[in-house]
């Protein structure tokens, strides 16, 4: 496996990584009204894997995380420039729907943000919105098979018309993990989803992206290192609004190329 | 400074004393100014409180009469050559019979002796003009009724009604002293007794002259002093006049034994009762009196041996109700024939000039079709404005401006929406006067502002999550408000539009412009009818010269509150059942 070059700054360098990069941004910058967010990033993402955004706070992470499915659209003073390519596709060309890109590109937040509704319906929704399903019999298909495959299926299966909110802070977590995939995203953006989590269900999430890594490509925002460590194949290192670093996992947390990676992962600030 | 592995400068921090007196009494005092503010705020509570008390005693007190007619009982002779004379029980034949004149005949016959023309009509008012009308409706409802004779209940006059509510004169009885002596000549009475058995009631006469003279007394001293060297003829005259009075009626009431005559315009009226006999006194001697029969007895009297004296406080002149009347009602009252009975016409009947006939069903018609026009117009076009302006509209300076303004929209006076309405709606689309569909539009720009505030605080408390949840699964920006953020606010949505039409229920100035505020008999059948609602028909009867119409108002404005009392219940229980923490 090569290594991405540490020489961000300059994005004539970047060179293509060993697996099909999934997701490719170029030059990307965000501006929030005066403020420059983020500054000239280039990264790639790899298919089928997991990658990780670390770095301090406001350092830019979750803003590009956001930049990918284009939610900072929902901010009115939130202007971004630059490429950033699905498949080779520039997911900013105004020809492309946002609203598809959101359902190839889904989403899990920081907090549990499951609907007040039934668990079934928190699943339902999407596939109904998209017309996925024919019928009913589809429609649970869907539902049960996104709750199975994000380990949930077990825990609700009697009680599928209850709310979802009723569930612990894990369980809404998952059902919101099972909500993205019913739409079938090819990639999941996964911004801090353990941060409001206890270290049991922090550690059910993490089995579960890992479970997840085979059918999906994810992205996830962590402010703990031992998590990126744990999950993740690829790691990228923000600081002040700057991709830093990116490399294998491995690479990053035994042998950055960046003396402030180097501080950070070790504790010196952040 | 963060940095914790330095040592903190000897001299920076001041220690400080908390055990010293100072501090201790500075403890004291922030207890004693928190016991203080809760004081003034339970005081506050309780002043209100006593307030709203007050006022609600007052208002059921005022109001409670309204409820509650009172009816004489009459054995009707519901003949069938006056009711139907072809016998064919035609319906136009049966509404347009004289049913007055069954009636009539009917309560006059309770007093044969009443023969004279004006006492007659005296006599004939004590009946509510409505009661032929309640005679109709029964006999069409059921002719079978027709060729028999009928007990029937007989709503009385509103004065008649007042009197049985207490509204008419407080009247003391007590037991004559003595047997009396009687010569009816006519209806003129002559009453002699040995023993002076009114020598009791001639000194409650003069002592009543007594006061009477302290009265006018009082009135003299209150005269502006005469100024010197002025000259206001009219002044002297009246002082002179005024102590020429004071001398008279301190002379006749220190004259212990002269008879008086009684003056019903300034004094209290005494009736002689006895064998359903009603007597009422002119000239009192201490041993004989003089009288007019109200009421004749039911047999020929030449000796009395027991007798009450019943006095009326209030001098005939200055109340509604009649000595005569007074005595013809509680002689039937005596009978057993005056019935009270819950005012069901009260809900039933739209306004009269009649007080005893005057109901608030056209009003409370007139509101619910207005309270409907208004929800129609309001509830779609707030929702929709709060939604727009919350979720989909450009935060631009025009937007910034319109908010503005739909903000200072809810502190316009009201009576400026009736204005509006006039030119508008009346005035330039033509649309009809006194109508229920005015009304409500008029309510609803009103309301407007209301519904729009509350539906945006309601749409600014879903959490922004829910929303991103939705766009994140893929649902379009539309899709995401309209299927989860607008349910979520619809409970506070609910209640504010419920408080809104709260206040339109109670709204009465902009009304008055587009002529909801005319006298309207009718009640209303489509939002096109003209109406009235209750808070103008409230003001209308409280505007009203007739006694009656006081407890009517009352009574009105209980019904009002009651549905504004429903109206905040429902308010609170939707906040309280559906209100959601995230």
């Amino acid at each position: 496996m090569s290594f991405a070059s540490p020489m961000i700054q300059e994005p004539a360098s970047v060179p293509e990584p060993a697996v099909a990069a999934k997701v490719a941004a170029r030059n990307v910058n965000v501006h929030y009204a005066e403020k420059h967010a983020l500054k000239d990033v280039s990264v790639d993402i790899p298919a089928r894997a997991v990658t990780s955004f670390i770095g301090p706070s406001g350092c830019g992470k979750s803003t590009f995380l956001r930049c990918i499915n284009r939610m900072n659209d929902t901010i009115p003073i939130c202007r971004v420039t630059g490429e950033i390519t699905i498949d080779g596709k520039d997911i900013y060309d105004s020809r492309l729907d946002v609203v598809l890109l959101r359902a190839r590109v889904g989403m899990v937040f920081q907090k549990p943000n499951p609907f007040p509704k039934s668990i079934y319906e928190n699943v339902a929704y999407g596939p109904r919105l998209h017309g996925m399903a024919r019928n009913k019999t589809e429609l649970d298909e869907i539902v049960v098979n996104s709750l199975k495959r994000a380990s949930l299926f077990e825990e609700v299966k009697d009680r599928l018309q209850e709310s979802g909110t009723g569930l612990s802070g894990g369980q809404q977590q998952r059902l919101c993990i099972a909500r993205a995939i019913a739409v079938s995203p090819e990639v999941i953006l996964m911004d801090e989803p353990c941060s409001a989590l206890d270290p049991i269900a922090t550690a059910k999430i993490e089995e579960l992206i890992d479970e997840l890594r085979s059918n999906f490509t994810i992205v996830i925002v962590t402010h703990s290192m031992q998590q990126a460590a744990r999950v993740s194949q690829r790691t990228a290192f923000f600081h002040l609004g700057s991709l830093v670093e990116e490399g294998s996992t491995e690479q990053i947390f035994t042998n950055p190329k960046d003396k402030r990676t180097q501080d950070y992962i070790t504790g010196r600030f952040g | 400074m963060t940095d914790t592995s330095m040592a903190p400068p000897e001299t920076g921090i001041r220690t400080f004393d908390y055990g010293s007196d100072e501090a201790q009494a500075r403890v004291k005092r922030r207890y004693k100014t928190e016991a203080r503010f809760k004081l003034y705020g339970l005081l506050a509570v309780l002043f209100a409180g006593a307030f709203v008390f007050v006022l609600l005693a007052d208002i059921v007190r005022k109001g409670m009469p309204a409820f509650f007619e009172h009816r004489v009982v009459l054995t009707l002779d519901l003949d069938a050559s006056l009711i139907d004379p072809t016998g064919r029980r035609e319906i136009d034949v049966l509404r347009n019979a004289d049913y007055n004149k069954i009636v009539m005949d009917a309560w006059r016959a309770n007093f044969p002796e009443v023969t004279q023309r004006a006492e007659r009509r005296r006599l004939e008012a004590l009946v509510s003009s409505g009661a032929a009308d309640d005679l109709r409706a029964a006999v069409i409802r059921d002719p079978a009724l027709i060729g028999q004779k009928v007990r029937f209940p007989v709503l009385l006059s509103d004065d008649a009604d007042l009197h049985f509510k207490g509204l008419s004169t407080r009247i003391s009885a007590v037991a004559g002293a003595g047997a009396l002596d009687v010569k009816v000549n006519g209806r003129e009475v002559e009453l002699n007794g040995s023993g002076q058995p009114f020598a009791a009631i001639l000194a409650d006469v003069k002592a009543g002259l007594m006061q009477d003279a302290e009265r006018v007394g009082a009135e003299l001293a209150r005269l502006p002093a005469s100024q010197q060297g002025g000259n206001n003829a009219a002044l002297d005259a009246r002082r002179i006049e005024l102590t020429q009075k004071v001398a008279e009626l301190r002379r006749r009431a220190g004259d212990a034994g002269s008879a008086e005559t009684i003056d019903f315009s300034a004094m209290p009226s005494r009736i002689i009762r006895a064998e359903g006999a009603a007597i009422r006194l002119q000239e009192i001697g201490p041993g004989s009196a003089k009288g007019f029969l109200l009421v004749a007895p039911q047999r020929e009297i030449a000796r009395l041996e027991s007798w009450t004296v019943a006095t009326f406080a209030t001098p005939e002149s200055n109340r509604k109700a009649s000595d005569a009347d007074i005595s013809w009602l509680e002689t039937l009252n005596a009978r057993g024939a005056i019935e009270k009975a819950f005012a069901t016409r009260f809900f039933s009947s739209g306004d009269s000039r009649e007080p005893e006939l005057a109901g608030i069903r056209g009003a409370l018609i007139g509101s619910a079709l207005t309270l409907l026009v208004t929800l129609i117009v309001c509830l779609p076009l707030g929702v929709g404005a709060a939604v727009y302006l919350e979720e989909f509209a450009p935060k631009n300076r025009f937007t910034d401006i319109l908010e503005v303004n739909i903000n200072n929209l809810a502190a316009v006076p009201s009576i400026v929406f009736g204005l509006l309405g006039l030119a508008m709606f009346l005035n330039f689309f033509g649309l009809p006067r006194s109508a229920p569909l005015v009304g409500g539009l008029v309510l609803a720009l009103l309301v407007l502002p209301t519904i729009i505030i509350a539906s945006r605080a309601a749409l600014k408390a879903v959490p922004p999550s829910i929303k991103e949840a939705a766009l994140g699964v893929g649902a379009s920006h539309q899709q995401a408000i309209f299927h989860h953020v607008l349910p979520l606010a619809m409970p506070g949505i609910m209640t504010g539009t419920i408080i809104g039409m709260a206040h339109a229920l109670g709204e009465t100035a902009p009304l008055l412009m587009i002529g909801m505020v005319a006298f309207i008999v009718d009640i209303p059948q489509a939002i096109t009818d003209p109406g009235t609602v209750l808070p103008v028909q409230i003001y209308l009867w409280s505007d009203l010269p007739e006694v009656a119409f006081q407890a009517k108002t009352a009574g009105a404005i209980l019904v009002l509150l009651g549905f504004l009392f429903v109206m905040n219940g429902a308010a609170i229980l939707l906040r309280r059942r559906f209100e959601r923490r995230w």
